[in-house]
């Protein structure tokens, strides 16, 4: 693992996730709105389609909804709470030392080609989490804790998609 | 009721309350770098049974929000009814998750993973994240190409104890165990392929996990909330509403709203069918009074400047299905005053109810004869308020929402 010798190790992920729990549940306590990342980069991105081209945006139903006439895309708790993620990410890596320009991959793959893999992977990710009508934290965890039948089915969905590609894409990883 | 979840923007505003919103997003992203999700080598690895650090995290997360959420809610801190619980369309839920799992294995990052990667300086993460708004940018242009999909087995507010007919707390309890059941053979799993001996777990982790056992036992002994233990947690405030008329609406309130274009009147007709097919309001919903309960669920689901309002002949029937609702947290429920023989008695021409007044009538039942079943074609079922004189004493107040709207990926 490329890490700084100074880096500080991962939580124990039975410890971090008990943590994950409790703040899932306060925030289900709280607001009664669960995690969530993919709804906020959405709204962050229709907020800029907004700006390039309002028009556009006022002829597509699925924008228009967020971003539609005078409605503010970025007026939503979502958007908070993704910038949220973001600075919290920055908190805890500060405070682990882990915060370095560095790109995670196999050893046989140039970085370049990793790139090329994280936008690819990413932008099924972002399609495939608009379609299912949320990610991993929204419909997967938060969906999960609260027992909605299509979240439990849409996580096995999730696991079921990686586990069967995975032993392609080995060599990308190993 | 429950106190929770809060109505966070009546205590703190609008704006405000997204204050609170980002501080348990940077709680969120700490944790979820702590945990290692920022280094995609690492997320990858669940996939090759090398570190299943990703079904740990989320799996142990899982279990201990549904344990502590489940907890409150038979405790009656916590109203679940007020949770947000995404609604299952269940096919596009399926493709999206094939498609997002696909993602995973090329990308190494999921949506929340890649944010905390990018604040970390993760140079694919932040490849990842151009991606993901790439990915988002092509749904938004091409959803409208197959909109019947994306809208298709669509379920609603669909819980597993629903599915499989068993209590909250006995789905929550098998849910906890087999999660840590699962635990022990992913340790095992790990040590194998690694080929190393297990990895010595921490001295906590036996005890917090016999804790959390306990507290899902609890849950399921003490049980969720039933309709009437619901009402009874707001007996005392509900029904001195009711004895004061605070929440019984004049014919005359009812159809100056129901021709305001701001305000969204669903009229819920509780009694029988036979009476309803007779005469009812134009737009009235029929849900008898024994599958009142059962759709207030879906109800949860209508727009936040929807008023409901309840009648039935007289008021006996509406106020038994404003007590259920009104249990259920449904917000800015109505009676309608004297039900709809009063409206009939207020609206309908004066000839008409001369002629067909039955006398020596039972309580609850139509003053009116209808020769045919008029359904919503009679005159008075949308009399127009032009020509009338609305005077009435207003009560309707439009609350605040309090049930999520959006959630999770809103």
């Amino acid at each position: 693992m490329s890490q700084q010798s100074s880096a500080r190790p991962y939580m124990n992920p039975y410890l971090a996730g008990t943590v994950l729990g409790l703040v899932l549940f306060l925030a289900f306590f709280i607001t009664g709105s669960g995690l969530g990342a993919s709804g906020g980069l959405n709204r962050l991105l229709v907020y800029v389609q907004n700006l390039i081209n309002p028009e556009h945006v006022d002829q597509v139903a699925y924008l228009l909804k967020m971003a539609g006439g005078n409605a503010n895309p970025l007026d939503s708790w979502i958007v908070f709470l993704t910038v949220g993620t973001v600075f919290g990410g920055l908190i805890s890596g500060l405070m682990g030392r882990r915060v370095k320009f560095e790109t995670n991959k196999g050893p046989q793959i140039s970085n370049g080609t990793r790139w090329f893999m994280a936008f690819i992977g990413g932008a099924l990710m972002g399609y495939g989490a608009r379609l299912a009508r949320g990610c991993t934290s929204g419909q997967g965890l938060s969906g999960g804790a609260g027992l909605s039948v299509g979240s439990w089915a849409f996580m096995f969905a999730v696991f079921a998609g990686a586990y069967a590609l995975a032993y392609f894409f080995r060599k990308f990883w190993n | 009721m429950a106190t929770f979840p809060l109505p966070l923007a009546d205590l703190l505003g609008h704006w405000s309350s997204y204050v609170v919103y980002a501080l348990i997003g940077i709680a969120f992203g700490m944790t979820l770098e702590s945990a290692g999700f920022g280094n995609s080598k690492l997320l990858a690895a669940q996939f090759y049974f090398k570190d299943m650090r990703v079904f740990k995290v989320m799996f142990t997360a899982i279990i201990v929000a549904m344990t502590l959420i489940f907890l409150s809610s038979a405790l009656g801190i916590l109203d679940y009814n007020l949770i947000w619980v995404p609604p299952t369309y269940l096919w596009p839920g399926i493709v999206g998750g094939l498609v997002m799992g696909v993602g995973f294995i090329i990308g190494g990052f999921c949506p929340g993973t890649s944010l905390v990667g990018l604040a970390t300086g993760k140079l694919d993460a932040i490849m990842f994240v151009f991606g993901v708004l790439f990915g988002i940018y092509l749904f938004g242009e091409s959803v409208s190409a197959y909109a019947v999909f994306f809208d298709s087995s669509y379920m609603g507010r669909f819980t597993l104890p629903e599915l499989f007919n068993a209590s909250y707390g006995t789905v929550v309890f098998i849910i906890v165990v087999a999660a840590l059941a699962l635990f022990v053979v992913s340790e095992k799993v790990e040590a194998k392929v690694n080929n190393r001996p297990q990895q010595k777990l921490p001295a906590w982790s036996k005890p917090a996990a016999g804790a959390l056992i306990v507290l899902a036992i609890v849950a399921l002994v003490i049980g969720q909330p039933s309709n009437e233990d619901r009402w009874q947690a707001i007996a005392g405030e509900s029904q001195a509403k009711l004895d004061q008329r605070e929440v019984q609406i004049a014919p005359a309130e009812l159809l100056k709203y129901m021709n305001d274009s701001k305000i969204k009147i669903m009229p819920l007709d509780v009694r029988e069918e036979r009476y309803f097919n007779q005469f009812h309001l134009r737009g009235a919903l029929n849900v008898p009074l024994r599958s009142v309960q059962e759709k207030a669920e879906e109800l949860q689901f209508e727009l936040a400047n929807t008023v409901f309002v309840t009648m039935s002949n007289d008021e006996v029937g509406a106020t038994e299905a404003w007590k259920i609702l009104k249990a259920e947290s449904l917000p800015n429920i109505y009676v309608l005053e004297g039900g709809i023989n009063a409206w009939l008695e207020t609206y309908a021409a004066d000839s008409f109810a001369e002629q067909d007044r039955i006398s020596g009538r039972q309580p609850d039942q139509l003053a009116y004869k209808f020769k045919a079943a008029t359904g919503s074609r009679h005159p008075a079922a949308e009399p127009n308020p032009n020509f009338l004189d609305l005077k009435f004493e207003p009560k309707v107040i439009l609350e605040l929402k309090r049930a999520p709207v959006s959630g999770g990926c809103g």
